[in-house]
């Protein structure tokens, strides 16, 4: 990466920044991307740096993505989980933080149930943090590479309209999408029932809607979220699922989805 | 004997605020004297061993208190001393340690303990803790058993141990029914209830103020309403029943327009706040800083502001810490899973004159008014002035000294503190309780 433009310690959220960043980060994903379609996919860009991969909360492609990225860069990796990791077993935050770090780790990759993990690690340890997703806050590799998709397939960003569909209060992916489709030049709605759309998100620059067509009939791009059923009790924010499949915003037969390319 | 010299000395019950020696003989302040203009000495007469003696240099203890404010004891309505059951976290002698360093002398321990504070037996077990420290302490007794909000405790039990009050602090009452009948029955033996409002259907999991904040942080909100809901029932009740009533750190803007609503048609109220409500806000949040999660959660400029408004045109009668220490194996935790809580004891009376006397929202005797003598008055405590004959609990303060909060400084056995790294001004050289120093720096 070119050490010129990237100056931050951490990568935790898209909120922090800058479109200058973003689509430095976008350029070198290009070249990357060009490594996993070769014979040989491994560059020594990482060797002999470690990496210690934190995750305290289920994930499967996040996870196998991470892992996947930092061998093919040449890194050593670590891997903890929250089932063998001894912040469930009363040790502070901060003691198993400065333990990790005592391994002399270069760079930590954190995923956790928790907003705020990451920022509070980050504060406390000289090694480099990526958030890999944390609580309803930030998921900002995952909006990286929304990002990445909608450039590669509408040849831009600026100037299309994007509609965030679903769960909006419980997702991570929407706020990061929202703040790097905003500083990229997109216009977002984002669209879900009432109940589902956290107070005041106007104020985050996005238009909001409640009826799912009136959502897609612009759009040059949708972002559909699942349901976060871990993250809450469903009973209370909407009455069912069968009634949220009637109001159609999770569902792919629905026919004004038709001529969206996405 | 003992002569505190020369100091200012404030007595807001009194409306003393003038330059004197103070004289304490037997425990109890014998003599205020004002200094004459040539400094000379008065002497005068004070009571030694029950018999009238001459009071003169030569028989005095002397503290120089020249350029320093002399004023009542600070009394805390509100605090979590942890003892029984979490004495890693606090015990009742280092709270009582860590308020007198931070100028209290009277201290009210709120019942959520483990066993919860709701007979006869805790009672007694506090008060003999109490009795080991060198401050006063005195236990709320619990609303309902166990706090549990289901069955009244046995309010005479607990009156007749000693309980100075009554709360289900930590543990809102949200049946409203029985709410009624403990106030309802409190009466009986002129005992008050601070209210802990919170409707825990609206604040549920949350661990922040709901608000566009919340909203940006992905973390689950705690709204404003859960508190001036159960503010405005509570009220009604009252009223119905022509009952008096307290609330507990009144946090929100709401809130303090209710109460000023209420004690306009004369409903029977009294409520206090606590120095991070109009001193931080919402914004704190952003840190992620557990030391920041506190219950009634850190509000918005708007509230900060009418908590400051509510103090200064009397909506807002005492202050209170809320002190809640936690070990940082608890607190050092991810913000929505640490407990909620601030340490207070050791930095309320700096943040009064910080952030309220320093910035001309109360003088510094209304300040003292809502440390001492307002939350004495309002649970009938002893202290909270400077009389002749009173228990002599007075605390010596430096105004103009600044200092930083730092961590390794504290007394109290947690270090959970919402202002470490603040700088703040005022300090407490010494605090005397019954007629003892118990706190010099």
């Amino acid at each position: 990466m070119n050490q010129k433009q990237w100056n931050k310690k951490d990568l935790l959220g898209l909120e922090d920044l800058s479109r200058e960043e973003i689509e430095l980060i976008l350029d070198n994903a290009q070249s990357f991307k060009e490594i996993s379609q070769r014979e040989v996919k491994k560059v020594p860009a990482l060797r002999g740096k470690t990496i210690a991969l934190l995750f305290f909360e289920p994930s499967t492609r996040t996870r196998a993505s991470f892992e996947l990225a930092a061998k093919r860069l040449s890194a050593d990796t670590i891997s903890l989980s929250s089932s063998t990791s001894s912040i469930l077993k009363g040790e502070s935050l901060l003691d198993s933080v400065k333990n990790i770090e005592a391994m002399s780790v270069d760079l930590v990759i954190i995923r956790d149930a928790s907003a705020g993990l990451p920022w509070q690690v980050a504060s406390r340890i000289a090694a480099g943090v990526i958030n890999a997703g944390d609580g309803c806050h930030e998921h900002p590799t995952q909006a990286l590479l929304d990002l990445f998709t909608i450039r590669e397939k509408k040849g831009k960003i600026e100037g299309l309209k994007v509609s965030i569909v679903g769960d909006i209060a419980h997702s991570r992916v929407a706020r990061s999408n929202i703040y790097g489709l905003k500083k990229l030049g997109a216009e977002i709605t984002v669209c879900g029932p009432s109940t589902l759309i956290p107070l005041k998100i106007e104020k985050m620059g996005v238009k909001v809607a409640y009826d799912i067509d009136e959502a897609i009939r612009e759009a040059d791009v949708l972002n559909v979220l699942r349901i976060q059923k871990e993250r809450y009790s469903i009973d209370s924010q909407i009455p069912s699922l069968r009634e949220y499949r009637r109001l159609n915003y999770a569902s792919r037969s629905n026919k004004s989805w038709a001529g969206i390319g996405f | 004997m003992l002569l505190i010299k020369q100091g200012r000395v404030i007595d807001p019950q009194n409306k003393i605020d003038k330059i004197a020696d103070v004289f304490i003989a037997e425990g109890k302040i014998a003599q205020i004297n004002p200094v004459r203009k040539d400094g000379a000495f008065h002497g005068g007469v004070g009571l030694s061993n029950g018999v009238k003696t001459k009071i003169n240099r030569d028989n005095c203890e002397i503290i120089d208190a020249r350029n320093k404010v002399v004023i009542p004891g600070l009394i805390d309505i509100h605090c979590h001393l942890r003892e029984p059951g979490r004495e890693d976290e606090e015990t009742i002698s280092s709270g009582a340690e860590a308020g007198a360093k931070g100028g209290f002398t009277t201290l009210c321990c709120m019942p959520n303990t483990q066993p919860v504070i709701d007979n006869q037996e805790v009672v007694k077990f506090i008060y003999a803790k109490a009795k080991e420290t060198k401050i006063n302490v005195y236990p709320f007794g619990a609303v309902t058993e166990k706090q549990e909000g289901r069955k009244l405790a046995e309010f005479g039990e607990l009156k007749e141990a000693g309980v100075i009050g009554l709360s289900d602090d930590g543990n809102p009452l949200l049946n409203s029914g029985i709410m009624r009948w403990a106030l309802e029955y409190a009466r009986v033996f002129d005992l008050l209830i601070s209210v802990h409002s919170e409707d825990i259907n609206l604040s549920k999991n949350g661990s922040m103020n709901e608000s566009f904040l919340s909203t940006v942080l992905g973390l689950e909100g705690i709204p404003d309403i859960a508190e001036s809901i159960m503010v405005a029932r509570d009220l009604q009740i009252a009223e119905f029943l022509n009952a008096r009533i307290h609330f507990a750190h009144i946090s929100c803007q709401k809130s303090v327009e209710l109460i000023r609503e209420a004690k306009k048609k004369g409903i029977k109220v009294t409520c206090e706040t606590a120095p991070h409500y109009w001193t931080l806000t919402e914004e704190c949040t952003r840190s992620f800083d557990p030391n920041f999660k506190i219950n009634p959660p850190l509000r918005t400029r708007e509230d900060a502001e009418a908590i400051k408004q509510g103090l200064k045109n009397g909506t807002i009668d005492a202050i209170a810490t809320d002190h809640a220490p936690h070990s940082s194996e608890e607190k050092e935790l991810s913000f929505d899973k640490a407990p909620f809580g601030t340490i207070g004891l050791e930095t309320a009376l700096a943040v009064g004159i910080s952030e309220l006397v320093e910035k001309g929202i109360l003088t510094l005797s209304q300040l003292i008014e809502k440390m001492s003598s307002e939350p004495a008055r309002i649970f009938n405590l002893c202290g909270g002035n400077l009389s002749v004959g009173s228990p002599a609990d007075l605390t010596i303060v430096d105004l103009d000294k600044e200092w930083t909060v730092k961590k390794e400084n504290f007394i109290s056995r947690s270090k959970n503190s919402a202002f470490l790294g603040r700088k703040l001004k005022g300090e407490v050289v010494s605090t005397i309780c019954g007629g003892k120093v118990v706190y010099k720096k």
